[in-house]
């Protein structure tokens, strides 16, 4: 058991001083959502004016954007180098060793997890410059990155099954830009009720990244809405199981090994 | 002349051959356009209700004409991605040595991003229709917000294929696509000028791609507005680049 | 209990989904402490067979031991006992050679100070103690084969499998990985399979050679049992003026049948005796009144083994059947 978790903690070290020696991997998943953030926030800072919006700091109510983004950016590059270690072999040298293949996985994952807190925190901090305060408090705070955690390990873990479905690093690349497509059909930019196209709002209803804005955002601006924790828990739980399952039944066909 | 358009011919044909028989890079450039699109109009459209926002056509029409000149401005942008993978595949060498005039080979990518931006802009027109999209301008106002936004193309153009011509290499495809995508960004993307507020609104407004914003949006509502700076600051930026690209093919000849 | 530090495989097969039988039969037997080397062309199946041994794929049929462990049945029991520096170096740019030794070794349940000291063991073996704390992506080919090579040994193997462990290497590294590998076979008894597309490397290393093409072995022995036992010297003459040259085959043609592959303008023949008289044929050709500019005797090599047994030269000819695979996958361009 003891070996176990020291070969999962190594691979995890692993994934991060790679992530950490690669400075466009650290700079873009930090400054990119960032960026939008600045963007969005400037430019919609009018929506507050509508009736029903629920803060006067558009800034406050998008923060929880980049939590998800982040998140995103980060075990999408992440998983990228996973299908790497596939396409050069390195991938064969673990498997050859008598390290367990879900141990495998759990070391990517956890790596990956430990790059999106160091971000979330990141994220926090800016937050906290420019003048936003979380309405739930530390505690608030503490519960973002478990909720951080459990997003970015349900992102992981989509990606790690795209990186040993296919090997292909263009493969997994070319799933962040249907990651994206799902975060800006959702409530990232508009508070659900306020939104005026009837199919958009359906779509934002029926898509789970919703759920894991809405959370990290009822965090930022409300306090403790235990509801929309539940959802965002259950939406991030969910893509985590079936993540996992997923890459964990790609990595028993992709190993083949006796 | 005859040489310099030869070539043009053989390098456009070449890129728009890869562009339309291949999947990869077709559909990207059709689907990201229209999805903005949809995503601006459908999610943010109550923002036309703000007390201030008057915009005649509605807020549709208002993020049409954002799209439309995004989709020209990254057009060009990736016509400067194709430049950069020649480069690094060797192939611009075999270019540069079988183009009796070089300026040829330039003219022949600039030609090819217009035709790609053309394609995009007709599927993205049509949707945009096809959402009720109300129309104030007549002909000659459309006829002025396609001209920007070829301008626009040009530009961008221009300026990734004078980035790709001086590094010669695919990683340099942030340096093309991010100052493009700030300047996009950092104009009246959500909501018109007047309506920014803070630091945003002091960015916007010396942004040179918000008087074509609001140009392209005031022959959309047919109260064209700002139209003579809007074509000014558009050729001077396909001039200033058009300086820049061929002072960069200059340099990549000299370098071999 | 006394190790188990042999190999061995029966009818050993593996078939992929959409193509031929990459390994269609394979029976073989390395005995421990020996340096078997498996020699054939591109695309022969030999690094299908070495994956099938270290258990990394499951054969489609037949049966193969590595240290008394069926690879199919007890994978993990292998993988203790084995070590493995597979056709790719595999490693990590982005890692120092130590961060490499430090997962390595970790993997393989070995912590603490004994995994520092065996990690230094082994940078101080393979010659990267200086280079150690720098990353991968400096390292030059053969510090990469070196630190490859230590990976493989961080745990004792019993058993050492070698893919073609000297490809694109320069002759310097090319040596130095020759002593370390002839070393470990000698002074620690480690079984060593070694596979390769370079004659030389299994004239000097091997104990015994295996010569696989199309996933079958084609011939299997010493190397000076094999070169003997399948042909004789072999001569080869330029004649001072090309008009000679049928005078030349005309004469040497009594000593042996003509062959080809030689230089241009050279006429080549193989001995019919084995101990080929070359005074007999000097006289032979004065006779002739043949003026030759160069007279050379060529020993038999694994390369004259192989085009006995296959009929196509080793060397160059796994280039040709790649090309033939490539041309049959790819539909015809216009």
């Amino acid at each position: 058991m003891n070996i176990a978790l020291l070969q999962t903690a190594a691979l995890g070290h692993r994934a991060v001083v790679r992530t950490a020696r690669q400075p466009a991997n650290v700079v873009f998943p930090l400054v990119f959502p960032m960026l939008l953030l600045a963007v969005n926030s400037g430019g919609l800072q009018s929506a507050t004016r509508l009736p029903g919006f629920p803060t006067d700091s558009f800034l406050a109510f998008a923060l929880a954007v980049p939590f998800v983004q982040g998140a995103l950016l980060a075990t999408i590059n992440a998983n990228v180098e996973f299908a790497r270690d596939i396409q050069t072999g390195f991938l064969n040298r673990l498997a050859l060793t008598p390290v367990r293949g879900i141990v495998l996985l759990l070391g990517q994952l956890g790596g990956l997890m430990t790059i999106a807190v160091i971000q979330a925190v990141f994220y926090l901090v800016v937050g906290y410059a420019f003048g936003v305060r979380l309405a739930s408090g530390v505690g608030g705070a503490f519960m973002l990155l478990l909720l951080e955690i459990v997003i970015a390990l349900g992102f992981a873990a989509l990606g790690s099954w795209a990186a040993l479905r296919t090997g292909s690093t263009e493969a997994v690349q070319g799933l962040f830009p249907v990651f994206f497509v799902f975060l800006f059909l959702s409530s990232m930019n508009m508070p659900r009720n306020l939104i005026q196209a009837d199919w958009f709002r359906w779509v934002a209803t029926v898509n789970p990244v919703s759920y894991l804005v809405e959370a990290v955002r009822s965090l930022v601006i409300e306090g403790w809405n235990w509801e929309a924790l539940a959802l965002g828990f259950a939406a991030a739980g969910a893509l985590s199981v079936i993540g996992f399952m997923l890459s964990a039944h790609a990595l028993y066909r992709r190993l083949e090994r006796t | 002349m005859k040489d310099t358009l030869a070539v043009a011919r053989g390098v456009s044909w070449r890129v728009l051959h890869m562009f339309f028989t291949n999947p990869a890079f077709l559909l990207p450039s059709l689907a990201f356009p229209l999805f903005f699109f949809t995503a601006f109009v459908g999610g943010l459209s109550r923002i036309s209700q703000v007390p201030g926002f008057d915009f005649p056509t509605g807020y549709t029409a208002f993020q049409f004409v954002f799209v439309l000149l995004q989709s020209a401005a990254f057009a060009g942008v990736f016509t400067g991605f194709g430049i950069a993978r020649d480069f690094e595949s060797g192939f611009m060498r075999r270019l540069m040595l079988a183009a009796p005039n070089r300026s040829g080979i330039l003219l022949g990518y600039l030609f090819s991003a217009l035709v790609r931006w053309l394609t995009v802009a007709s599927v993205v027109t049509v949707v945009a229709l096809l959402a009720q999209m109300n129309i104030g301008g007549n002909g000659v106002d459309l006829i002025g917000l396609y001209t920007l936004a070829l301008l626009l193309n040009l530009a961008g153009a221009l300026w990734a294929a004078g980035v790709a011509m001086r590094l010669r290499t695919q990683q340099a495809a942030p340096v093309m696509q991010m100052p493009v995508f700030l300047l996009l960004f950092f104009a009246p993307v959500y909501v018109p000028l007047g309506l920014l507020k803070g630091w945003i609104h002091g960015v916007a407004s010396v942004n040179p791609i918000t008087p074509l914003l609001e140009a392209g949006r005031g022959f959309i509502s047919g109260e064209p507005e700002l139209a003579l700076a809007a074509f000014a600051i558009g050729f001077g930026l396909a001039l200033g680049f058009g300086v820049w690209a061929v002072r960069g093919l200059r340099s990549a000849e000299a370098a071999g | 209990m006394e190790h188990d530090n042999s190999i061995e495989a029966h009818g050993l097969v593996r078939e992929f989904k959409k193509g031929p039988r990459a390994v269609d039969g394979i029976d073989l037997r390395v005995d421990p402490g020996e340096i078997y080397g498996f020699l054939g062309p591109n695309g022969a199946g030999k690094s299908t067979t070495v994956h099938m041994l270290t258990t990394l794929l499951p054969p489609t049929a037949g049966t193969a031991t590595v240290a008394g462990f069926d690879v199919v049945k007890e994978g993990p029991k292998v993988r203790k006992a084995i070590g493995a520096a597979l056709q790719e170096a595999a490693l990590d740019p982005f890692l120092t050679g130590r961060e490499h030794l430090r997962l390595q070794t970790t993997m393989h349940g070995i912590t603490g100070e004994e995994r520092r000291r065996r990690s230094d063991e082994l940078l101080t073996r393979v010659g990267l103690t200086e280079a150690a704390d720098r990353k991968i992506k400096g390292y030059s080919g053969g510090m990469k084969r070196r630190l490859d090579l230590a990976l493989a040994l961080v745990h004792r193997p019993r058993i050492l499998f070698l893919d073609e462990p000297t490809t694109g290497l320069d002759v310097q590294s090319r040596t130095a990985l020759w002593v370390e590998v002839g070393r470990l076979a000698k002074e620690e008894g480690v079984t060593v399979f070694l596979t390769t597309q370079y004659l030389e490397e299994a004239d000097v290393l091997a104990d015994r050679v295996g010569i696989i093409d199309h996933g079958t072995i084609v011939a299997e022995g010493t190397p000076e049992r094999l070169k003997s036992e399948i042909s004789s010297s072999t001569v080869e003459a330029v004649p001072a003026d090309p008009a000679q040259r049928e005078a030349v085959a005309s004469v040497l043609e009594r000593f042996g049948e003509q062959t080809t592959g030689y230089g241009p303008g050279s006429v080549a023949v193989q001995l019919s005796s084995p101990n080929g008289n070359l005074t007999e044929i000097v006289r032979a050709l004065d006779a002739d009144g043949v003026v030759l500019s160069q007279l050379q005797i060529h020993e038999p090599t694994l390369d004259d083994v192989f085009l006995a047994k296959t009929g196509r030269h080793l060397e160059g000819s796994g280039d040709e059947e790649e090309r033939r695979q490539e041309r049959e996958a790819e539909p015809a361009q216009v």
